[in-house]
């Protein structure tokens, strides 16, 4: 089915399921009950799963295939957020054209600096998008304060001009970026007894975009273009010895995912009219690094994987407060209790970077292919066991 | 002339810290060819070295005073630190204002020990892994560390003032023959120059004048000839590993009066110092050094009222700028060897 094979297929077909149903996924306690702080079915949180699997899945094509780390891939994700942010501001609300101008001229900006940066390879080429980035950060904070809005951002205003929906009136509320008129940030409830579900207009455009994005990803990895790209990764100059000149397949690689890496920040301007500098820091191009490789670089599902845990514990975890973890504890002696909270206490709240950091150093450490070798190996274990015994009722719970 | 003469000066105390942290990331690299993200995080433990000297030093009982009584006529409580029973009022006092510098001797064993225990614990286990993953892994540990730091001491700077003999500023015009107070510079400045070009000067001079320096260059030229010559070269890389980690952290210890120790620091070092390793070419020494310098140097020429005028923003990114110009124009660097980090 379309164009791939079975195995494919039905990867697209999970992804696929796992985005339409998220609203249920992501909701499965009751709002009334005690775990209903680990839903997280909430629209803004969604559109951040969606968006940041994108940028981590472009991310991916650029690392997972050819091998070379880029430390400065959110400069892309902020120079889409702010032509985003323009087109709304000058064009129309409509989120179209932002969209598809954010894609463009973060696939530009790539061009240009996967130009230069390219010329190098190893720790060099790394060092020079960090260099480019952090450039392109420092000067949207300080210089180009007229097109970036500096340290305070650019956002939407109630007189922009807006030359298409000539909306420039000066009255009412500033409009919310839109789909020809369905506001990105429209939410349906359904209250089903204890539950209750959102359904958010900018998640579903999101995850339509994430949805090609993934199936776009899975051509590129099976398509000749994909495999000259993992020769590159393999040995680079027995490939050059064959006559071939690898710098266009890889240039090609580095403006694709500075595209995707553009979407995503489109995406984000579109869902909240709002881009500021610190996207373009080196802590966000550390990020989708941590995220591709948590998930497992060089497959195709393991960076999606690795953006939904980041971002799902980034949220859940520092919301758990003392109060909750005393909740928690209750049932056991006092002693035990406070015992137990002030050993756990660094570790969640405002403390979740620590566990992140260990989390990301044990998985370095044990599993190199991230969530997807450690599933695989889950998966490997049972297939073992259910040949000498069937094991009955076998847990199949993604590890965490 | 004098403008020009002030931004020399102050571009040496950036530039002497970058000079630090670069000089142990080649170390590191240069020995056992592990790409130390980490790095940062042991500047920033460094100076947290102060803080906690610091604060062992003002640990304090409280006595009742009976000669001062607040406004209701009861005696007074006041805090009397502890070495202040052991040594008296006045050497306490003076103790207590020299801890900048007396937190040298406290973070040399410190630093050695954090050093050691990261090499043999973590680092050892990523010689055969891939550069990728030695960034990625120490890139955690950076995390972890910092976060720990975060928890412990809060996320908010803490003040370690230098000594009150180093408080002001020095009038370096004079001594050169220029007018009174047009070249003015700070003297811990003057005093953190001084100690990084100590500490370079000995970390070469161990390099290159000492037995076990002489072995180590041996080892970094060719790890497997000296490990048949029948000498323990993972045991001298590992010293070299605690070496690196004592001058950065000796580099955050020095640097505290300059700027309030806080979390993040090691991070903010971190990205700028790689880019002068690798603009002074990966795995010299003296071109770290070097580079170091000349970076901390260009970037407060950059700040410059003149050249911001003409180029604006140019002081945000002049270390940038220069990281591609040379990379692009010399590949390996200033003084980069070549096959180093070629792959």
């Amino acid at each position: 089915m379309f164009g791939l094979n079975a195995k494919d297929t039905r990867l697209l077909l999970i992804v696929i399921g796992l985005v339409v149903f998220a609203p249920f996924l992501m909701n499965p306690f009751p709002t009334d009950s005690g775990l209903a702080q680990f839903n997280a079915g909430y629209p803004d949180l969604m559109q951040r799963f969606v968006i940041f699997g994108i940028f981590a899945i472009g991310f991916n094509i650029l690392f997972g295939l050819t091998g070379y780390l880029s430390f400065g891939h959110a400069a892309f994700l902020g120079a889409g957020s702010y032509a985003a942010v323009w087109m709304l501001k000058l064009l129309t609300i409509n989120v179209i054209p932002a969209i598809l101008i954010s894609t463009l001229v973060a696939g530009a900006f790539a061009l240009l600096i996967g130009f230069i940066s390219l010329r190098r390879s190893g720790i060099y080429f790394s060092i020079l998008t960090l260099a480019f980035a952090q450039m392109a950060f420092a000067l949207a904070a300080s210089v180009l304060t007229p097109i970036t809005g500096g340290e305070t951002g650019l956002q939407t205003a109630l007189n922009d001009p807006r030359i298409l929906d000539g909306a420039a009136s000066g009255t009412g509320n500033i409009p919310a970026p839109a789909l020809f008129g369905l506001e990105m940030r429209d939410s349906w409830d359904w209250v089903v007894g204890g539950w209750s579900f959102t359904f958010n207009a900018g998640y579903y455009l999101a995850g339509l975009f994430m949805i090609g994005a993934f199936y776009l990803s899975i051509l590129i990895f099976r398509s000749p273009f994909g495999l000259m790209l993992k020769a590159i990764k393999t040995n680079q100059t027995r490939l050059n010895y064959t006559g071939l000149n690898s710098r266009p397949y890889t240039l090609a690689a580095f403006v694709i995912s500075g595209m995707y890496a553009g979407l995503a920040g489109g995406l984000m301007a579109s869902m909240d009219p709002l881009a500021g500098a610190e996207r373009m820091q080196w802590t966000a191009s550390g990020e989708v690094v941590l995220m591709a490789i948590l998930g497992g670089a060089g497959t195709l599902i393991g960076p999606v994987l690795g953006a939904g845990f980041i971002k799902y514990f980034e949220n859940i975890f520092s919301k758990i407060n003392d109060n909750v973890l005393h909740q928690w504890f209750a049932f056991m002696p006092d002693g035990i209790e406070n015992f137990l909270v002030t050993i756990l206490h660094p570790f969640v709240g405002k403390g979740w970077h620590l566990t992140l950091g260990l989390v990301f150093m044990l998985v370095v450490i044990f599993l190199p292919g991230g969530l997807v070798e450690g599933g695989q190996r889950i998966g490997r274990l049972f297939s073992r066991k259910k040949k000498t015994d069937d094991s009955p009722n076998a847990d199949t719970k993604p590890a965490e | 002339m004098e403008a020009i003469v002030l931004q020399l000066l102050s571009g040496l105390d950036g530039g002497s810290a970058y000079a630090l942290i670069a000089l142990g990331l080649t170390l590191i690299f240069g020995t056992l060819g592990v790409v130390n993200f980490a790095h940062g995080a042991l500047f920033m433990i460094g100076a947290f070295c102060t803080v906690t000297l610091q604060r062992i030093l003002t640990l304090s009982h409280t006595v009742i005073d009976d000669t001062q009584k607040d406004f209701l006529g009861n005696p007074l409580k006041v805090q009397v630190p502890y070495i202040q029973d052991w040594f008296g009022e006045a050497t306490s006092a003076a103790i207590i204002d020299w801890s900048v510098p007396l937190a040298i001797i406290f973070a040399i064993p410190v630093m050695l020990i954090i050093g050691i225990v990261m090499e043999r614990g973590l680092i050892k286990h990523f010689y055969k892994r891939p550069h990728a993953d030695q960034i990625l892994v120490t890139f955690g540990l950076a995390i972890v560390l910092q976060e720990i730091i975060k928890a412990y001491y809060g996320a908010n700077p803490i003040p370690a003032p230098a000594p009150d003999v180093f408080k002001g500023s020095f009038d370096f015009g004079q001594l050169l023959g220029f007018e009174a107070n047009r070249i003015i510079y700070p003297y811990w400045r003057l005093v953190y120059f001084g100690f990084a070009t100590i500490v370079i000067a000995s970390v070469f001079a161990f390099l290159q004048f000492t037995t076990f320096g002489m072995v180590v260059r041996a080892g970094m030229a060719d790890r497997e000839t000296v490990g048949l010559l029948g000498i323990d070269i993972d045991k001298r890389f590992t010293m070299m590993f605690g070496l690196a980690a004592c001058v950065a952290g000796l580099a955050g210890v020095m640097y505290t009066p300059i700027n309030s120790p806080n979390y993040h620091m090691g991070m903010d070092f971190l990205v700028i110092s790689f880019v002068v390793v690798v603009v002074g070419g990966m795995g010299s020494l003296p071109g770290a050094v070097l580079a170091g310098f000349v970076l901390g140097i260009l970037q407060s020429f950059a700040s410059m009222r003149e050249v911001i005028e003409v180029l604006p923003g140019i002081n945000q990114v002049v270390i940038y700028l220069a990281a591609i110009i040379i990379l692009l124009t010399r590949p390996r660097g200033l003084l980069g060897k070549r096959g180093v980090m070629e792959d």
